[in-house]
């Protein structure tokens, strides 16, 4: 692990240390540092900025209620995460009220990851699209995924979260997060070929 | 050598570095063959920088405010009833 990983690690377990003392500043030192990512983990879940923001809210006040119940065996933002994508499934499950999305959802591992579409892609594909364009093309990608692979690869691949973090913060094994994240990743790669593929080219293009 | 599923199977511990010499030996091996497979590998590579370089991580200011008003009324609440045990909120 890198030095200054390690550093942030001894920084937010004081911050933590001196908040469940009483210590409001602390409290809010660890709001400021972790409110963006929070927010943006809430965003890419429930997809709705008006539901990150009462995620975002709910997240804090509660970290703040039950500050005493942390035991500081796992890292203040891995604990918080944990609480942001359960309310983040709250939100989800409440808007969606005909389809349950609980946390735990079911996945076949043992079922084969499908790929449909290879092709090459364009060599920045990201520069034909504007930056609003791109925005909406990502975000459209990973609101289709399933909430169980999408909150995987959000914490993975977005908020770079480890293996054992993501299982941790999800409450779901190693090997669940190895395989959503493998569905994941495949699924969106799926998606942005059809954006992204070198017109008038096939795979032939690499023999 | 490496089959099409097995190197789908592997896919994420090559991508992630987490696997050993021995098995990215393999993959890229099985990919200076199998060119259905080094396009998979090379997009889905593509798909998570895409992610990775795009994704903003801003907090529009108001919401930031509110945050803040709200912890700060969680907040006094609490030294409210700490000061006046018998009364409740």
């Amino acid at each position: 692990m890198p030095a200054t990983q390690e550093a942030g690690i001894f920084d937010e377990s004081a911050l933590v240390a001196k908040a469940r003392e009483g210590d409001l500043s602390a409290f809010n030192e660890l709001v400021n540092s972790y409110s963006r990512k929070i927010f943006r983990l809430a965003k890419h879940i429930t997809q709705n900025d008006e539901d990150a923001e009462d995620v975002l809210q709910e997240t804090f006040l509660k970290a703040f209620e039950h500050l005493p119940d942390f035991q500081g065996q796992s890292k203040f933002y891995t604990w918080i995460v944990r609480i942001a994508v359960n309310e983040s499934l709250m939100k989800l499950r409440k808007r969606k009220s005909d389809r349950s999305v609980p946390l735990d959802e079911p996945v076949d591992t043992g079922e084969d990851t499908v790929v449909r579409e290879i092709a090459v892609w364009e060599e920045n594909p990201e520069q034909k699209y504007s930056r609003e364009e791109l925005g909406q093309i990502l975000d459209e990608a990973v609101e289709g995924l399933r909430p169980a692979f999408r909150t995987v690869f959000v914490l993975r691949d977005i908020e770079e979260l480890s293996t054992e973090e993501t299982a941790e913060a999800l409450g779901i094994s190693v090997p669940a997060v190895k395989s959503r994240l493998l569905r994941a990743r495949l699924q969106l790669r799926e998606k942005l070929t059809r954006f992204f593929k070198r017109k008038g080219d096939d795979v032939f293009a690499y023999m | 050598m490496l089959t099409c599923k097995e190197f789908l199977t592997e896919l994420n511990d090559y991508l992630d570095e987490t696997g050993d010499i021995e098995l990215r030996r393999r993959i890229e091996s099985h990919i200076t063959l199998c060119p259905n497979c080094f396009v998979i590998l090379d997009t889905t590579k593509k798909t998570i920088q895409v992610f990775k370089g795009v994704m903003p991580q801003t907090l529009p200011n108001d919401v930031q405010a509110r945050l803040l008003k709200a912890v700060e009324r969680k907040t006094s609440e609490r030294k409210l009833r700490a000061r006046s045990p018998g009364i409740q909120p």
